[in-house]
């Protein structure tokens, strides 16, 4: 019983994670319809990036985390406003080729300056409340996230870019500005998990292909666009990475995204949660 | 290009190992013909019905092992290992397309990346056939009557003779009212449809030869470094072989051919140079240069660029 | 202008069609005779480009019957529809964009051909046949509708009303029996409009039906022999150009009132 309630705990961190995973994609993929595989990249940023507050600068758990999440923000509006802006009238295979691109320099770069041995983030607190911690952390950038969707003007705005995008800039709204935020905003919840899971497991320069992997299967299985099944997506998929690992085979446990992609888009394409309305 | 030149090309193409003696060459030279069959294959789906897949490591994979198993437990002859490598190749290819079929863009990219991923996983966990991450070695040579093909030189031939039949096949498919078919769906699928092209038919069918191809690839590949792992899987292949057809002009047929050669030499010329990783983010960032300043790639630029020199 | 009555070669019984609470069809019966012309009709939202879809494959219906030449369509997916002999155009310009016009042609000339892959591979000498023979069909094509000048040129850089002739020429080449012709005349000067009509008249000389939708109504009731008239998912009126002109739910369901606003 115990063993499933950790399970179960495991689960719920790993699916807290997916989570803003998740939500970072599918407004970027969701919504600006860019296929962004280097968006585990940025995941991989916020963990390295927690490695060097924490462990090099020596600063407190909330201030690395801050710091992935600024430094996701800004690489974040940087490749948007160079990179795809200006392709913004092509064809989406034209941006997926581009973030291949950008995927691949980013996880390199990270190889030279970091190398490929492992690091091991230190952590401020014994293993257990640290994942706890971690849960709540998490648990409360989705609920920012929310938020800022929804009651903010920003927010608003962002909603209205993607709906109609003629009719949102006939009515003021600075549509690549719109762009820019909704990439960074992505990008920065993609790094803020990163640094949130980092401590628990270990930092290296190819975490972010399966992160990567993982992000478009919470996507898919909530449908795109949908904040609330992003949501609900990743914590299935925690949930069943860390019940399938535990119960039936742990070499395959990365296959449980593998799989949930497979057969989601198979059967059912539009995701688990049919909710037809886009964002939240 | 002129008859004398294509004269010319060929003769030093037939007698290459006898003017290369230097065996390290050789050995970028037969790698370079091993990838531009990848490239080929990827470049049918890619470039002619502008399906990408980033799978394409599994149909390589899929072709390496069956060969490997097939001659080392029970023992069979190369020449009858290569063919069921292709069919079972194909035989994935035939599932991907299937199953697949609905899926366009995006979603396709992510169905091939999710097959490459677990047939990688099983590669690795299914220890009692695979070896798991411990790899087949001692995959033993082909032998072609009294020789041994296990020689740079006589390899050289095989892997030739290979790259010919991928490109005479791939040049005869595009040529033909397939290649046509291929085309109008990845221009406008719904305009084919109307004039009776089943686009469920001929995308299953440049799947089913594209894995083929990249499952002969992976045969050859097998017995040339007589050594198979999961490495096949990795991701760094398939990222070389979408930057060779990129680079090289996708929906061209030179293109492929062009891009698997600078690809294949470049790496080797740099490697006394910079480490992979620079190699690598080289790529990446290249690969972002090419799409924004030669989205079509090296080979139509410079048909462009002649065509507008010409006298 | 008295006609003789012509076989039956579509017909369409109470089709519905409804998808995400909207209901485009709300079950529309009519039929077209063999050898004729026969426009549809009706205000924007009327159904018209639903019904094409329906008839050719790219929509499932909610319910009816659709038969051609009494075979049924219904389930078939588009190329076997076009395989049967109905070929339709679409409202907004469709061709292959890259490819040259005379490229274009050939790969609506695919019906035509039959060359699969062993052929190909190995059945040189009887592939090269076809190949020349599709290729002289394609100048026909090309000659026909008015574009020899351009046969080398990319689709996608023509101007717009060479384009549509271009879609022409490539549903043409599926040899249709029925064609089904989407606003032909959309965009079009009156010169050009003048051009697609004669063309339309010709094709139907030559044997083929043609079924057409159309917003200009001096096209429409030039060349059409009969017209039919959608409003809101159903048929309001069927019958001859002038007796339409004269219907009066035709003049209030485009003149529209405050009582019709259902």
């Amino acid at each position: 019983m115990a063993e499933l309630l950790q399970h179960l705990v495991n689960g719920l961190v790993l699916g807290g994670t997916y989570a803003l995973l998740g939500i970072g994609l599918t407004l970027i993929f969701g919504l600006m319809n860019v296929v962004n595989f280097a968006h585990g990249e940025f995941y991989t940023l916020g963990a390295y990036a927690a490695f060097a507050a924490l462990g090099l600068a020596g600063a407190n758990f909330f201030v690395a985390v801050l710091a992935a999440i600024a430094c996701g923000a800004a690489l974040g509006a940087v490749c948007e406003l160079t990179l795809l802006r200006p392709l913004r009238a092509e064809s989406i295979d034209t941006t997926m080729l581009v973030m291949i691109g950008v995927w691949i320099a980013m996880q390199n770069a990270e190889l030279l300056v970091w190398g490929g041995v492992a690091k091991s983030i230190p952590h401020p607190f014994p293993t257990a409340p640290l994942r706890v911690f971690v849960l709540v952390l998490a648990a409360g950038l989705i609920v920012l996230s929310y938020l800022l969707i929804h009651t903010t003007r920003l927010g608003t705005a962002m909603r209205a870019t993607f709906q109609d995008r003629d009719t949102a800039a006939l009515m003021g709204v600075r549509i690549g500005r719109m762009h820019t935020v909704t990439f960074a905003f992505g990008s920065a919840l993609a790094a803020a998990a990163g640094a949130l899971l980092g401590p628990v497991f270990l930092a290296y320069p190819s975490m972010g292909d399966l992160a990567s992997l993982k992000a478009f299967s919470v996507v898919i299985l909530g449908g795109l666009g949908n904040l609330p099944g992003a949501t609900l997506g990743g914590l299935l998929l925690g949930l069943a990475e860390e019940l399938g690992a535990g119960y039936v085979s742990s070499g395959y446990r990365d296959a449980a995204g593998f799989v949930i992609i497979i057969l989601v888009l198979l059967l059912r394409p539009a995701g688990l949660f049919r909710k037809q309305e886009r964002i939240g | 290009m002129s008859g004398a030149r294509r004269a010319v090309l060929a003769l030093l193409v037939l007698t290459l190992p006898l003017w290369l003696a230097n065996p390290y060459f050789l050995h970028v030279v037969i790698m370079a013909g091993i990838f531009s069959i990848l490239a080929l294959s990827l470049n049918l789906l890619l470039g002619y019905t502008g399906q990408l897949s980033l799978g394409h490591a599994a149909f390589f994979g899929i072709g390496a092992y069956t060969s490997a198993l097939l001659t080392l437990g029970p023992e069979w002859s190369f020449w009858l290992a290569l063919p069921c490598a292709i069919a079972l190749a194909a035989l994935a290819g035939f599932l991907i397309g299937r199953l697949a079929l609905k899926l366009r863009g995006a979603y396709f990219v992510l169905v091939t990346i999710s097959f490459a991923g677990v047939i990688a996983l099983v590669s690795v966990n299914w220890m009692e056939l695979t070896n798991g991450p411990l790899g087949l070695p001692g995959v033993p040579a082909p032998v072609l009557g009294p020789w041994s093909l296990r020689a740079k030189r006589a390899y050289y031939y095989l892997v030739l003779a290979a790259v010919l039949l991928a490109y005479l096949v791939c040049r005869r498919l595009v040529g033909s009212r397939i290649g046509r078919a291929f085309v109008a769906i990845r221009e406008n699928e719904a305009l084919a449809e109307s004039v009776g092209v089943d686009v469920t038919h001929y995308l299953v069918l440049a799947a089913v030869v594209s894995a083929a191809m990249a499952g002969m690839a992976g045969s050859l590949y097998a017995h040339y470094t007589r050594f198979v792992s999961p490495e096949v899987f990795l991701f760094g292949y398939t990222v070389t072989m979408v930057i060779m057809v990129v680079a090289g002009g996708k929906g061209t047929l030179a293109g492929p051919l062009v891009g698997a050669f600078i690809f294949t030499a470049l790496p080797e010329a740099l490697r006394a140079v910079t480490s992979w990783q620079w190699q690598m983010l080289t790529y990446g960032v290249l690969l972002v240069a090419l799409v924004f300043f030669l989205p079509r790639g090296i080979v139509p630029a410079v048909r462009a660029w002649r065509v507008r020199n010409a006298p | 202008m008295a006609r003789p009555e012509r076989a039956l070669t579509l017909s369409v019984r109470d089709l519905a069609v409804s998808f995400g609470g909207v209901t485009a069809l709300a079950g529309v019966s009519f039929d077209v005779h063999r050898g004729t012309i026969t426009s549809v009709i009706g205000p924007n939202g009327a159904g018209k480009t639903t019904a094409f879809n329906v008839i050719t494959g790219y929509l499932s219906a909610t319910r009816g019957r659709i038969e051609y030449e009494r075979v049924p369509l219904t389930g078939l997916r588009p190329s076997a529809v076009a395989a049967r002999g109905v070929v339709r155009t679409f409202q907004r310009t469709s061709v292959f964009p890259s490819q040259s016009v005379a490229d274009n042609v050939m790969i609506g000339l695919h019906l035509r051909g039959s060359a699969g892959v062993l052929d190909v591979m190995l059945a040189r000498r009887r592939l090269r046949a076809e190949e020349s023979r599709l290729a002289r069909e394609a100048d026909a094509l090309i000659e026909f509708v008015g574009l020899g000048h351009r046969r080398g040129e990319p689709a996608g850089g023509l101007p717009y009303g060479e384009q549509r002739l271009v879609e022409l020429a490539v549903a043409l080449a599926a040899r249709p029996r029925l064609l089904l012709l989407d606003e032909p005349g959309a965009g079009m000067t009156t010169a050009e409009k003048a051009t697609v009509s004669d063309l339309i008249l010709r094709i139907r000389d030559r044997g083929a039906t043609v079924l057409l939708v159309e917003h200009d109504m001096r096209m429409v009731m030039g060349i059409s022999d009969t017209v039919i008239v959608l409003n809101h998912g159903r048929v309001i009126a069927e019958g001859p150009p002038a007796s339409i002109q004269a219907h009066p739910d035709v003049i209030r369901a485009y003149l529209g009132s405050a009582r019709d606003r259902a």
